[in-house]
């Protein structure tokens, strides 16, 4: 049966379906927490900023009182920035001090 | 929730699953297993997933070689549906003063007595196993192939689905309040969902075992510890070992998703139980970590954390039963390395539990060896 979750994406940055959201609440990981760890879906360079939403739903769509849930830490940096730069700005600031 | 239970085991990392599975594997099955969030929530779920078996004492080396076999054939020994990812890339020690160039030493010869594999190399023979490892101020380092990295959600998910197909009951979202003891035994575990009569505990509670030892009336040394740590967006292969430095107290090592995972440890850290995360962390590793791997300066950072090492006075962990209580165990202060030895501590644990012959001597790893002077004092922790 080919079914139309599969085209859906969830994740785009770990490349997770509607399907691949769906099994995993059928197997029983029932938080976004538990979801994220197993599947690294928000994990990614977007950090959930897409997915996120997505998922509560369809836990809520599954019956899971989600109201209880304690969201996901937002984990810095909110936005990804490269190594390379972040020691550039932290050498800049000790040349000053 | 059962009202009561053969053994209880407080803690739903990767420890108190492994714990669980290997008691049920050998028929004792009346078991739950009790975790105050959700499973790999602690420390599992923070760690740096790096498995090494380049140790400096005894015991480490001898744990950590046993897991290392068992992580091999783990996905077919639990029938696991998922992949534990276990790579081995191998570790890449660097030694940059003549202290740590001579402990370098003294670790191989005793590493080689037990099997190990492991060589030591000149700056030169460490730049052709990590081509872009900057060498200014490299004395030596030494290599071990086997070690490597393994996903830490998915060992604690492989033993904790293979220990419920035996039977075991997993209660997560129960936090343990209290453990009932009559004299010198213990009678049952309370929780905020209520009391479980058991005979047998087992204190496999990470960061918070001190808190639950508390709780049996025992006291033991161990303390958490901050560590933070970092993840950059997946990339090509780019690094195949996990590189670790002792004297800047650094680890880097690329996963096989991609992305590059790296850690630092502050030696001013003081015990506590703050796992927040540091702006000051992030500069110093990404200074530290660009001098030493220069390539990475323009890979992302997408996430970094925290979590609690549960240390020890001598750095090296304390498993099994103690005098004075029956029925009381516990596999806590892994200091850092507990993931990589979680597949033989679970196997220990359950020798023990169970009063069979162990596969090693954890006697050796006792409570009691504080008392008698008898310690590791493990040099080669990060
Ligand atoms: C940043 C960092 C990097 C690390 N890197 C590595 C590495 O590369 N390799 C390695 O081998 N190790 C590493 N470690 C160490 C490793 O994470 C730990 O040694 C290991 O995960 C310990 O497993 P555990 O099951 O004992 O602890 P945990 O995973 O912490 O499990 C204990 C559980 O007990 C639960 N608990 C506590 N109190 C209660 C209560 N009252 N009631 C119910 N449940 C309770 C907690 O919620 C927790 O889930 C690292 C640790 C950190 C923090």
């Amino acid at each position: 049966m080919h079914d139309r979750d599969q085209d859906i994406i969830v994740c785009r940055c770990e490349d997770l379906t509607l399907a691949d959201i769906r099994a995993l609440i059928q197997k029983g990981y029932r938080t976004l927490d538990e979801i994220r760890r197993i599947s690294r879906c928000g994990m990614g360079p977007c950090q959930g900023r897409t997915c996120r939403a997505l998922v509560q739903r369809e836990l809520q769509a599954s019956g899971i009182n989600i109201k209880d849930q304690v969201p996901g830490v937002f984990r810095p940096p909110t936005k990804p920035v490269t190594l390379g730069s972040i020691a550039e700005g932290a050498g800049r600031r000790s040349d000053h001090a | 929730m059962r009202k009561s239970a053969e053994v209880v085991i407080i803690g739903g990392g990767v420890i108190g699953t492994a714990i669980a599975y290997n008691l049920a594997r050998q028929g004792c099955t009346d078991i739950v297993v009790l975790e105050k969030e959700y499973l790999a929530s602690g420390s599992t779920g923070r760690c740096g997933a790096g498995v090494r078996q380049q140790w400096g004492t005894e015991m480490n080396l001898r744990m950590s070689i046993a897991s290392v076999k068992m992580f091999e054939t783990m996905n077919e020994d639990l029938d696991y549906d998922g992949d534990i990812e276990f790579k081995q890339g191998g570790y890449l020690l660097l030694a940059y003063t003549e202290a740590g160039w001579r402990q370098f030493n003294e670790n191989v010869a005793l590493q080689k007595s037990f099997g190990l594999d492991v060589r030591l190399c000149t700056p030169a023979e460490a730049r052709q196993i990590v081509p872009h490892l900057n060498t200014e101020g490299l004395i030596g380092a030494t290599f071990n192939q086997t070690d490597g990295h393994c996903n830490p959600f998915h060992v604690t998910d492989a033993y904790a689905k293979a220990a419920k197909r035996l039977g075991v009951e997993i209660c997560t979202y129960t936090e343990v309040t209290g453990i009932r003891r009559d004299k010198n035994r213990v009678v049952g575990v309370e929780t905020n969902k209520g009391f479980i009569a058991t005979e047998k505990v087992v204190n496999a509670a990470g960061g918070y075992s001190s808190v639950i030892a508390e709780m049996a009336g025992i006291t033991i040394p161990t303390y958490p510890e901050r560590h933070q740590i970092l993840v950059t967006e997946p990339v090509a292969p780019l690094q195949n070992p996990m590189v670790m430095s002792f004297h800047h107290h650094i680890y880097c090592q690329q996963t096989p998703h991609g992305s590059f995972i790296m850690g630092l440890g502050d030696p001013t850290e003081q015990p506590g139980f703050n796992t927040r995360a540091t702006w000051q962390f992030l500069e110093e590793m990404s200074q530290k970590i660009t001098w030493l791997l220069p390539p990475l300066k323009g890979i992302r950072v997408v996430r970094q954390w925290a979590g609690l090492y549960n240390m020890t006075p001598d750095r090296t962990p304390i498993l099994g039963s103690v005098p004075e209580l029956l029925g009381y165990q516990m596999a806590v202060g892994f200091s850092g390395h507990g993931f990589m030895l979680a597949p033989m501590t679970g196997l220990l644990l359950s020798q023990s539990i169970l009063g069979l012959p162990t596969s090693l001597p954890i006697e050796k790893m006792d409570l009691g060896r504080f008392e008698r002077g008898e310690l590791f004092n493990e040099p080669s922790v990060v």
